[in-house]
């Protein structure tokens, strides 16, 4: 399978030449683009909106060592109905669990159509053998998982072994057979804005179908300019290749007020067509229940309070 | 689609009087002539208040009341004149929604930018200067710089109120007296700080607020017993005043038009270079003087620019000004409107090609769509004349000499912006340009601590910054 | 009930103040603070050198913070400060007049002047850049800018005279500029600075940026001023051989070092720049200029 600009890929020098070719970012004004697209007012019946999209590209998480059978159980069960009292609440887009867990994941959402994601390749540092990552990604898709989302080798991308990087997405690809394959760049390792855009384009050039900031373990997990200049990458390489590749930040957005900003961040920067399941997800645990209480704070014009919602 | 529900500021916040009379001596008062003028909200045209036009008689009695407050306010302990300045400013701060709201219904900007930009600034200006008050000494022109006396000092509509606090804060730290004369279509922010100065006990005749047009400002600017005169405005007015103080001892700063050019090299941060033309030209309506309106882009990266950059202003949304979601509001009056639209058909006539996003415009009001003309030459009037509106001339160059070359072919001189991330680049470029702000990889910005002005036509003096006093000492 | 029985006062705690929090010294000891005229006002915490260590550990905490947040913030917040002081003007004019057994008139004034004093520095948060920063014109193509920047974290010994103007008069020119500290309050007086350590708490003032230690100024200002954590030492209100023996100690790794005055201080006087530029570092950049 050849994706396109994959020949950019033929040697570590033209894939560095191309990286190092894509336009810089101005970290001062990217910031100051978020910042501003982050104080639109979305307000009554853009809220309602906003809240039911926002659900609905939820990819619910729990990525503890913790994990049990029975909690990921829950969570299925909170996936394909977030309000028990409240029918209208649509099902969130994915359950996202460890590899280990996926086969009680897909016998617990069988016929919901809320698909399930696995972590890989040695999930959250991705310090492991190739041989390794393709193979917990072969275990994960046996199982089940549609899509999988894995890490990148941070440390080859710092030190310029950005063919290693490519070689690893494509390898994970392949492992990956029908099942979506969502790169998580881990962002605050990255460390700059540049970095971030090449990798970017690194992963959608070894054929990632959606970019993700964060594995939620490292912090600064996902942040608005951050997102925004993985936006605009998306938005460039359809562009440039005609190719749509999807957006999902995660980690650390909470609230209802956050999950906004970025489908504003979404809408004004790639446009309206990202704002979809299929393009946009947000990676989250605790956000599910504030979009819920917020939802039905808009319902019946009370305050809600958590006492109302479950913990799953 | 994600369609944005209105989202308006609530008016209600201010409570405008159904008419206005003079501020002078602490008090109101009313003119002694039977004029009025109506203001007008420029998004909708409706009425907000009727408002005094000072004559010469009422220009004289402001100026005998700054005069008479100057031995007081002159004589204070600067740490004293520092309290009145902190307390004014912290009454900005505590008023800020209210006065934003007025600035946007009597303006016609949109309320994001009055609330996020004119507001904090405006406040911010009034606490840096208040800090100069009692550190004159150290600011660099004597050991016991003194006042000059009374400022009279004369502002436009673009920025009503943070022109205002350019004009009084550094003016009255200082130890001058002012009477200041607010535009005709933009009154409303300058008599609400009428009021905030007795909030703040302000001594009375140390600020004087007259309202009127241009018969106003010209009684203000040649009384006798004006001592510094400090005019924003046009280019055309400002030539008047100076010829109008030859061989008088009057100290004199203006600060005038401008044609800045945005330089975008093609090693520019792209993303961010759009913003920063979005800002530098659709940033209040392109009411700046310091308006980035020529956009001088190279031309290997001129056809993708171009490209970024239309795209970018399909998003922007033009619309109610208290629509905390618009980015482009009202045009401040019909006048103006006139102008823009005059020129921008001038460019039309003249060979350049205009373009504007898809884009409803309201029925009432004074609309103008953010417009974009490429295939500008430097012999068009839209590359010469300034628009003061949301029109931007396209230009493409090939070198950096070649940019220096047509940044600087203009009679003006306030501004630049110049985007590469080459470093000594930036600073050669910045060297050679004549304009008094130099910009890089950011435009529009605007701080307390940072002189602004202009060189060439665009005026003299300098606002802001240590620089700043000087207008307002005898140095 | 027509006979009234006079209510008996709650007293306050006298603790310290380390970052942000007021913790009593590890070491559980305290001292008899008296009046000027020998009556018990409070039993202050006597701090250690373990609590002098933790304040210089919570300062460098602030450091970053406190020196990256915008010249505009620290003003505003050094005005924030006044404002509470101001706020709380009787109750420090009573602690200076039963510290220093001044007249309740002058002790008012002193007051005044210690929010006059924090007034005045806020303003020069945004404006020392420009009176000691500079466009160098080096002889060649080099953009050459030199700006003020602060230097780390400062020990104070405050003066033992003027328990609240003293202390406000070093602190605020420590502070203003991004230096965090860490002070020992007057000896004999050390009320005001506890309290004035509630009025920091409650204005926007970062914790650990000024942290106030109690107790005996010899026991704590060598183990500060030998501390290679420790950036600069103010040794105002250090004796002549205690600040011998600090300066010595903080020559180890050349801490910037303000000596006490020769003379009796007049806190009231202007009290100039130079608190400021004792703890400041100047940085320039060099950037060619070419195309």
């Amino acid at each position: 399978m050849t994706t396109p600009l994959a020949e950019v890929a033929s040697s570590p020098s033209t894939l560095r030449a191309f990286l190092h070719g894509l336009p810089g970012v101005d970290r001062v004004g990217a910031d100051a683009r978020a910042a501003m697209l982050g104080t639109r007012s979305i307000k009554t019946t853009a809220k309602k909106q906003a809240i039911d999209m926002a659900i609905g590209m939820v990819d619910l998480t729990t990525l503890e060592g913790a994990d049990t059978p029975g909690k990921v159980r829950a969570m299925c069960a909170k996936a394909v109905r977030p309000d028990p009292a409240d029918a209208s609440v649509p099902p969130v887009a994915a359950v996202c669990v460890y590899p280990d867990l996926v086969a009680t994941a897909v016998e617990a959402l069988a016929g919901s159509g809320v698909k399930v994601a696995s972590v890989a390749t040695s999930f959250p540092s991705g310090r492991s053998s190739l041989e390794v990552k393709v193979a917990e990604t072969s275990l994960a898709v046996a199982a089940g998982a549609a899509e999988i989302d894995m890490v990148i080798d941070r440390g080859a991308f710092l030190a310029g072994d950005y063919l290693k990087v490519y070689e690893e997405i494509v390898a994970t690809k392949e492992a990956c057979a029908d099942a979506h394959l969502k790169v998580i760049l881990e962002t605050g390792e990255l460390a700059t804005y540049d970095n971030v855009r090449r990798a970017s384009w690194l992963a959608m050039i070894a054929g990632a179908d959606f970019i993700k900031t964060s594995t939620g373990k490292v912090s600064p997990a996902a942040t608005l300019p951050v997102t925004l200049v993985m936006l605009e990458a998306v938005r460039d390489f359809l562009a440039a290749t005609g190719r749509k590749v999807g957006v999902k930040p995660a980690g650390g957005i909470r609230t209802t007020k956050d999950a906004i900003k970025y489908l504003v961040l979404v809408n004004e920067t790639a446009g309206p067509d990202w704002l979809h399941p299929d393009w946009f997800r947000l990676g989250a645990s605790s956000l599910l229940n504030d979009l819920l209480m917020q939802r039905q704070k808009m319902a019946t014009g009370r305050y809600a309070g958590p006492d109302y919602f479950t913990l799953d | 689609m994600f369609e944005y529900a209105p989202a308006p500021e609530s008016r209600d916040i201010v409570d405008i009087r159904p008419s206005y009379g003079l501020f002078i001596n602490g008090e109101w008062v009313e003119p002694q002539g039977e004029e009025r003028h109506k203001t007008v909200n420029p998004a909708t045209e409706e009425v907000l208040a009727e408002v005094a036009w000072a004559g010469e008689a009422d220009v004289d009695r402001a100026v005998q009341a700054a005069a008479k407050a100057f031995p007081v306010w002159s004589a204070m302990p600067g740490a004293e004149r520092a309290k009145y300045l902190f307390r004014i400013a912290r009454i900005i701060q505590e008023r800020a929604r209210e006065l934003a709201v007025l600035e946007t219904l009597d303006n016609g900007k949109p309320i994001r930018e009055s609330r996020d930009v004119d507001l904090p600034l405006v406040a911010a200006h009034f606490f840096y200067y208040a800090g100069w008050a009692d550190k004159l000494s150290y600011a660099g022109f004597g050991p016991d710089p003194r006042p000059l006396g009374v400022a009279g000092q004369v502002i436009p509509w673009n920025f009503p109120l943070l022109m205002l606090a350019w004009k009084i804060a550094p003016a009255l730290a200082c130890g001058n007296t002012v009477v200041l004369k607010p535009a005709e279509t933009t009154p409303l922010t300058a008599l609400a700080f009428a009021e905030i100065c007795r909030q703040a006990d302000l001594p009375p005749g140390v600020v004087n607020i007259v309202t009127g047009a241009g018969e106003t400002g010209a009684a203000l600017v040649n009384h006798p017993g004006v001592d510094k005169v400090a005019f924003t405005g046009s280019t055309e007015v400002g030539r008047l005043i100076a010829r109008s103080l030859a061989g008088i001892r009057k100290k004199l700063t203006l600060e005038l038009g401008g044609k800045a050019a945005n330089i975008v090299f093609e090693d520019a941060p792209l993303d961010q270079a759009v913003e920063g033309i979005v800002n530098g030209i659709f940033f209040n309506q392109g009411h700046v003087c310091c308006a980035g309106s020529r956009l001088l882009v190279q031309e290997s990266v001129a056809a993708d620019l171009l490209e970024a950059l239309k795209r970018r202003l399909g998003t922007l949304r033009l619309g109610d000004p208290l629509d905390k979601n618009t980015d482009i509001g009202a045009i401040n009056s019909a006048e103006q409107l006139a102008k823009i639209r005059e020129l921008s058909e001038a460019g039309e006539a003249e060979g350049a090609e205009r373009w504007s996003p898809a884009c409803p415009i309201p029925d009432r009001g004074y609309w103008f769509p953010p417009t974009v003309f490429t295939g500008v030459a430097q012999s068009h009037r839209i590359a010469r004349e300034e628009i003061f509106g949301p029109v931007l001339s396209v230009l493409t160059f090939r070198t950096p000499a070649e940019a220096v070359e047509k940044a600087n072919n203009t009679p003006y001189g306030l501004s630049a912006g110049v985007w590469t991330e080459k470093g000594s680049l930036m600073l050669w470029m910045a060297s050679r340009l004549r304009a008094g702000v130099v910009w890089s990889n950011t435009f529009n910005r605007f701080d307390p601590t940072s002189p602004f002005g202009g060189y060439k036509e665009s005026g003299y003096g300098r606002e802001g910054g240590r620089h700043g006093l000087e207008a307002y000492l005898a140095v | 009930m027509s006979e009234r029985t006079e209510r008996l006062s709650v007293r306050k705690t006298y603790k310290l103040f380390i970052g942000g929090a007021f913790p009593r010294s590890e070491s559980g000891r305290s001292y008899v603070v008296t009046s000027s005229k020998g009556d018990f006002l409070a039993n202050a915490a006597r701090a250690s050198r373990k609590d002098a260590r933790d304040a210089v550990s919570a300062a460098r905490k602030a450091f970053p913070g406190w020196s990256g947040a915008t010249a505009y913030n620290r003003g505003q917040i050094l005005y924030r400060i006044a404002e509470m002081l101001e706020g709380r003007r009787a109750q420090f004019a009573a602690e200076v007049a039963d510290a220093d057994g001044v007249s309740a008139k002058k002790a008012g004034e002193l007051v005044d002047a210690a929010v006059d004093r924090l007034v005045w520095y806020a303003g020069w948060s945004d404006k020392i850049g420009a009176v000691l920063g500079s466009a160098n014109p080096v002889a060649g193509p080099y953009f050459n800018l030199s700006s003020p920047e602060p230097t780390g974290v400062v020990a104070v010994v405050a003066p033992q005279a003027g328990p609240l103007l003293g202390l406000v008069s070093v602190i605020a020119p420590v502070i203003v500029t991004g230096n965090t500290c860490v002070v020992v309050a007057s000896e004999r007086a050390p009320l005001p600075a506890i309290t004035l350590a509630e009025v920091l708490a409650t204005s926007d003032l970062p914790g650990g940026v000024v942290n106030i230690l109690t107790g005996s100024a010899a026991e704590m200002a060598p183990w500060l001023a030998g501390h290679m954590d420790v950036n600069g030492v103010d040794l105002t209100g250090a004796g002549p051989e205690l600040a011998v023996t600090c300066e010595e100690l903080a020559a180890e790794n050349l801490k910037r070092v303000l000596r006490p005055p020769a003379d009796r201080v007049d806190w009231l006087a202007d009290p100039g720049i130079e608190r400021m530029t004792a703890f400041l570092e100047t940085k320039t950049v060099w950037h060619p200029i070419g195309i």
